[in-house]
């Protein structure tokens, strides 16, 4: 399993993870970013797609 | 960052050999969003907007506050302003735009101000105290998102812009016009359809004299006005230097005569390649996520041509073009602007979701054909639409 976090700071609900890793990340219907705390090792990938995507810098893997 | 993202890319398709990473910034790569809302905004460093640094690249050679002062792509090598000559096997070219300039009768530099690297952020956010008085040339993106930080940490702030609405191109009329109604109800003036002609001061910018002739004091001048690409280190090799380095569609850098250099791939906003998802005439994307997409596709292609040329049988070049998604956003305000697609090639806008005067969504069309959406708020719409450009 792999963890994720989100600096909920930083992020400004851009979305663009959402691509990379709809398993893990998704915005509701107030537009607002939720996120999936844990993941599957096959997700890593898709993740750390998702990081260097994110234009806030914000996404996190914790080892 | 193109370069960071090159390299983590090559490691991931399982580059091993060695990468030398070449800037002429003295910082490690980071982030440059930040740098026209946070940085300004607040007190920020180096280490907030750095790029984390991953243990595959570990063992990159970071040859930082190194400019390459020319190269020889016949031959394969670059040399460095400390007259390093290095050999290369492959060349990734990431060294995107510098701001433009404007030249004036009364030339002043004190007072004077762009945005694209963390020194120009950091300065201006030192210039930008509550009361001052800002002039911003050029009204795209960079220019409002400016004004819109300005007015925030309280200073008084005039946007003075060639164009009839600020982002116009790509917004479109409407929309722009939105943008100049919003950013003028939060207290921006705008001065739209006139140039500066010339500053006025001694040692430090005390105004401007606009083309009409009209006088705005200010304390702080920034010019926001685009960019060119970094390409004069190249001079004197066969490019097509059109427009940045023009490149076909797997991202290898053209000669002026049709041909292409297979080993020299262009990434980010120095290059400009064709989009199947729209046509095929290359043009620059000088959008945040382009770098990132093409050093995602250059890493697998040269990864793969490494290992070749090393004799591994199975490796396999892909093939299939460089189409990437272009996405943007923008904050200004409470307004939260996002896109997707080319929406500058659009003949044709029109409002498709929501309110004008509250959260809405533009549709971008050429011939009838969507090739761009944008909205404010919205956000879950306006990325209903990007599966259009997803083929």
């Amino acid at each position: 399993m792999i963890k994720i976090d989100v600096d909920m700071t930083k992020c400004q609900h851009y979305g663009q993870c959402v691509f990379e890793a709809p398993e893990v990340f998704r915005l509701n219907a107030d537009d607002k970013l939720e996120y999936t705390a844990t993941a599957d090792d096959s997700e890593r990938a898709n993740v750390e797609a998702a990081i260097d995507i994110c234009p806030m810098q914000a996404i996190f893997i914790v080892e | 960052m193109g370069g960071l993202r090159a390299a983590e890319s090559l490691r991931r398709f399982g580059y091993a050999g060695p990468i030398v990473a070449i800037g002429d910034e003295a910082y490690p790569p980071y982030n440059r969003p930040p740098l026209s809302k946070e940085v300004l905004a607040a007190e920020v460093s180096l280490e907030a907007v750095a790029f984390p640094q991953r243990p595959a690249t570990a063992d990159v050679d970071w040859k930082l506050g190194t400019k390459v002062v020319s190269a020889n792509l016949a031959a394969g090598t670059v040399e460095t302003d400390k007259g390093e000559v290095i050999e290369y096997s492959k060349l990734l070219i990431a060294t995107g735009l510098r701001p433009k300039r404007q030249d004036y009768p009364n030339n002043l530099t004190v007072g004077r101000h762009v945005i694209r690297g963390l020194d120009d952020a950091l300065a201006l956010r030192a210039a930008l105290k509550p009361g001052a008085r800002v002039v911003i040339l050029g009204a795209g993106f960079i220019g409002c998102e400016t004004a819109a930080t300005a007015r925030k940490l309280g200073a008084e702030v005039t946007v003075v812009g060639p164009g009839e609405l600020p982002i116009l191109r790509p917004l479109g009329r409407e929309f722009a016009a939105e943008v100049k109604r919003r950013q003028e109800h939060e207290g921006t003036r705008f001065a739209m359809g006139r140039r500066v002609a010339d500053l006025i001061g001694e040692a430090v910018v005390e105004g401007v004299v606009l083309d009409d002739g009209t006088e705005i004091a200010c304390d702080v001048f920034i010019e926001a006005i685009g960019s060119h690409p970094n390409t004069e280190w190249l001079e004197g090799n066969d490019i097509d230097f059109s427009n940045g380095l023009v490149c076909d569609s797997t991202l290898n850098v053209r000669t002026a005569t049709d041909g292409v250099w297979p080993d020299v791939y262009a990434i980010g906003d120095v290059a400009s390649f064709p989009n199947p998802i729209f046509d095929d005439i290359p043009r620059r994307v000088e959008h945040w996520n382009i770098p990132t997409e093409c050093a995602k596709y250059i890493g697998a292609r040269v990864a793969a041509e490494l290992a070749i040329a090393e004799g591994a049988a199975e490796a396999v070049v892909p093939e299939a073009p460089f189409k990437p998604i272009p996405s943007f956003w923008s904050d200004q305000f409470d307004m939260h602007i996002l896109a997707f697609g080319l929406l500058a090639l659009a003949d044709e806008a029109r409002l498709i979701e929501g309110d004008i005067n509250d959260d809405f969504v533009f549709g971008y069309y050429r011939e009838g054909k969507m090739v761009g959406v944008a909205g404010v708020g919205m956000r879950s719409v306006v990325q209903g639409y990007r599966k259009v450009f997803d083929a």
